[in-house]
């Protein structure tokens, strides 16, 4: 059985010039254990439609959904505050921007102490240890000592190590990594991918990584979602999508990576793509 | 060859003043960087946040003095500490920024945008000026009748080819680009990419390509200089900084970026279900 | 898609309209505010129209109708719908031309308190360094008095009178513009298209007045609102203390101070300028209100 399974997914935001559809009609399955990775473009809504998922988004969103199910479970029709049970424990995400998710007012082992707390139930001696194994999961070195420091005090890959100790702190089922890399170099992204998969791996977990990083996509997923214009473009394992894409999308996206440049000028997308169809359903 | 920008031994110190906590401390954020620029040519200058690639951008474009050092523009030594930086000079460096939504001021149409650099420095008269900044508006492959409408009602890569033709309303010889394609998608940075090649070949630009990412400096750059903590690691030919990294830490900026090829892929499935 | 929308318009000035349309969409999602801006238009329109609306003049003694209470109550008078005060003068009338005054001097300290606060307050956060320690300290002295009685002392240097009231009051609120104009000058100054001004040769008046100012409008024109409507009270205030505009003028806190004694006895004539006061405040603090859900970006639901 799949973990979380979207069909026909549509969120509407309510604007100063009429409604704006996100997302438009999308799609997808998330098994245990699998590394599926949304990618986009700005405005293909790949962040909103998980956001939507978890039920993040702000009241002027609407969201429908034929079908939005994790581990069998309705999330859409279920009252808010068992939404919120699952949602921190069961499913966990990570965000772009790692030193703005963490509250500068409180040190980094209060707030993952607190997850515990809310979600586990642990008693203060209990909290303690598990933070400082978790803290050695992710890699951070004097687990004990940087328990006490504030997120102003730690690097941007330090305070992302930090946002996925919290994220599996209470083992959760599903990791929704949003752009997870983005805001870091590449040397530290690198680190923060290895660490990611290797979580993976070994808890078992099913990953959706959020990215407009082909490069991040390629060394990471087992299957792709593409998206664009809040539309799913194509669907396919990685090799499938890089080897062989089927979606014109798809390939003109790779086309436009520098690194396969062939002469002296890039194709761009819209000399290999016209989106009319797409377009024309978005108006 | 002319050599358009020369830079001898730049030193840029930032002086951190003390609280009555902490000692007053002096952060060396350039320390003596040379390199060279011949005209037509570009040079990248890569490294990651806080390695002083941007700090030395600004000291370039004339915005930021050095502590200490040698600028060089078309062999002329240009200080602007002693402040001798006179209106032709200002005309010869123009620069592009990182991120197009901060870099046009919300207030002003596209048209004043792009006259106002001529307003300033030159007497052109009105109609000629409006008629250099539809040229150039052309030239970007923009259209003339956004000559009157505001950065706001532009996406990302409109608004970067927009602050690309401002930049060239002075004629300038020296452009430096700083991450000039990071904040847009991929699809628009291939494009702007190319505009910039274009405009290289039609004006004879010299670029410096300030950039993080190894993929794009491969494909634009003729000469590279990797920065690390402030010191140039590594300076040398396109070709041979990528076939032959001599120092660490380009070989390790290397091996952490992401590869995007079939092959890489299909290795580290190997090595995935292997384990 | 909003972009592509407006990209494809075809109208002269598409932005501005755009802008405008979104300012009032915002504007319009609070009721109170239209309410508040349909009462300033109405008493706009009134000071504007007084001598046309008022019964008779406002500084007409009636001698033989002193103290009439209002139409409704008994002995009220048809030609003095809002009665007389104690000299016998039109209630109505003076309300009337009271807008006037009230208007007036929202309109004079706010402008003069912003033009000097504005000039100041860029400077200062343009600059920084001692030109901004020497601003901000004189500013912070300012700042600790309190409003009214360094209004009341300042008065009593230049003597008593509207004018010089309106002088005092505009110095009392000017750190507030100065303190506003110097944080968004702070913040937009490192902003790239600041550079890129600089860079094309930009001098220092056409930065600080010409690219950055107009950027730390949206701040500065809700502040605006919402001191005009504390300087009508402060210089009612003033005026309640003898030491604004002076009598026969009619001006609404002038004339509260008139009525004193008759508190308790006749109670049309505290009660009356009282309730104008009270409604043109409210009306304008509304219409700030409005203003900053419509014009603070931080304050903007996507």
């Amino acid at each position: 059985m799949a973990l979380l399974e979207i069909e026909n997914l549509v969120v509407e935001f309510e604007t100063a010039s009429g409604p704006f559809r996100a997302v438009n009609g999308v799609s997808m399955k998330v098994h245990e254990g699998e590394v599926l990775a949304i990618v986009g473009e700005s405005g293909s809504g790949k962040s909103v439609s998980m956001l939507a998922a978890m039920g993040l988004l702000p009241w002027t969103a609407k969201v429908t959904a034929d079908k939005l199910t994790f581990n069998g479970r309705d999330l859409l029709g279920m009252p808010a505050n068992e939404r919120r049970k699952i949602i921190g424990k069961d499913i966990a995400m990570i965000f772009q921007e790692p030193v703005a998710s963490l509250n500068p007012c409180f040190t980094v082992g209060f707030q993952i102490e607190e997850v515990l707390r809310v979600h586990m139930g642990l008693d203060k001696a209990a909290r303690r240890k598990r933070a400082i194994e978790l803290f050695q999961a992710v890699g951070i070195p004097d687990p004990a000592e940087r328990l006490n420091s504030y997120p102003h005090q730690m690097s941007g890959g330090q305070c992302q190590r930090v946002m996925i100790a919290i994220a599996i702190a209470c083992n959760p089922k599903l990791l929704i990594a949003d752009e997870p890399t983005t805001a870091l170099d590449v040397t530290i992204q690198k680190q923060i991918l290895d660490l990611l998969m290797k979580l993976q791996a070994d808890h078992g977990m099913g990953l959706i990584m959020i990215t407009h990083n082909m490069g991040v996509v390629a060394e990471t997923a087992d299957r792709v979602v593409v998206q664009y214009k809040g539309r799913k473009m194509e669907e396919a394992d990685v090799l499938t999508l890089f080897a062989n894409p089927k979606s014109n999308y798809t390939r003109a996206l790779l086309a436009a990576l520098p690194d396969n440049a062939t002469g002296d000028r890039l194709p761009t997308i819209s000399e290999l793509f016209v989106d009319d169809q797409v377009e024309g359903a978005a108006r | 060859m002319s050599v358009i920008l020369e830079a001898r031994n730049i030193v840029r110190d930032y002086h951190v003043p003390g609280s009555f906590l902490k000692k007053a401390k002096t952060v060396h954020a350039v320390k003596g960087v040379s390199f060279q620029v011949e005209k037509g040519k570009t040079l990248a200058i890569v490294g990651e946040s806080g390695c002083g690639k941007s700090t030395l951008g600004r000291i370039l474009t004339l915005i930021d003095p050095a502590t200490s050092g040698e600028l060089l523009i078309e062999g002329k030594t240009v200080d602007i500490a002693k402040g001798d930086l006179t209106p032709e000079m200002r005309r010869k460096v123009q620069i592009v920024f990182q991120n197009p939504y901060g870099s046009l001021n919300p207030r002003q149409k596209i048209g004043d945008i792009l006259t106002e650099p001529l307003v300033i420095n030159t007497k052109t008269p009105a109609d000629e000026r409006r008629d250099r900044a539809m040229t150039l508006l052309k030239k970007v492959g923009l259209e003339e009748k956004h000559y009157n409408r505001y950065p706001h009602m532009f996406s990302g890569g409109q608004r970067q080819r927009i602050a690309i033709a401002r930049a060239l309303m002075l004629n300038p010889k020296l452009l430096v680009l700083d991450e000039p394609v990071s904040a847009l998608d991929l699809s628009v940075q291939a494009q702007v990419l190319n505009l910039l090649a274009d405009l290289q070949d039609e004006f004879q630009l010299t670029y410096v390509f300030i950039s993080h990412d190894l993929s794009v400096v491969r494909y634009i750059a003729d000469e590279v200089m990797v920065m690390y903590f402030g010191e140039a690691v590594e300076y040398g030919s396109r070709d041979e900084v990528f076939a032959d990294p001599k120092h660490s830490y380009t070989k390790t900026l290397f091996a952490a970026t992401p590869r995007a090829d079939v092959e890489s892929i299909r290795a580290r499935l190997a090595r995935k279900k292997a384990a | 898609m909003s972009q592509a929308a407006a990209t494809s318009a075809v109208s002269t000035d598409p932005s501005r309209r755009a802008r405008l349309a979104e300012f009032w969409y915002y504007f319009s999602e609070n009721r109170g505010a239209v309410i508040g801006l349909v009462f300033f238009i109405f008493l706009v329109l009134l000071a504007i129209f007084a001598p046309l609306i008022a019964p008779h003049d406002p500084t007409q003694q009636y001698r033989d109708a002193v103290l009439v209470p209002p139409v409704w109550q008994e002995g009220g008078r048809a030609d003095f719908l809002l009665g007389t005060d104690a000299v016998g003068r039109d209630m109505l009338s003076r309300l009337v031309y009271g807008t006037q005054f009230s208007l007036f001097v929202g309109v004079i300290v706010t402008a003069l308190s912003l033009v000097v606060g504005v000039v100041f307050g860029v400077i200062a956060g343009y600059f920084r360094g001692w030109v901004d320690t020497a601003i901000m300290r004189v500013m912070d002295i300012i700042l600790a008095f309190p409003s009214l009685l360094l209004a009341l002392v300042l008065v009593a240097i230049l003597g008593p009178g509207l004018v010089n009231a309106m002088i005092a009051i505009s110095l009392v609120y000017q750190p507030h513009f100065v303190r506003l104009a110097r944080a968004a000058v702070m913040s937009e100054k490192t902003r790239d298209y600041v550079v890129a001004a600089k860079v094309a040769g930009a001098g220092h008046t056409r930065l600080m007045f010409k690219t950055i100012l107009p950027n730390c409008m949206a701040p500065l024109i809700v502040q605006a609102t919402l001191s005009f409507s504390s300087a009508i009270l402060d210089a009612a205030a003033l005026g309640f203390l003898g030491m604004g505009a002076q009598p026969p003028t009619p001006e609404w806190g002038t004339m509260l101070a008139e009525a004193r004694e008759f508190i308790q006895s006749k109670w049309w004539v505290v009660t009356l300028p009282g309730v104008a006061i009270l409604i043109t405040v409210l009306a304008i603090n509304l219409m700030g209100d409005g203003l900053r859900d419509a014009l603070d970006p931080k304050l903007k639901r996507s």
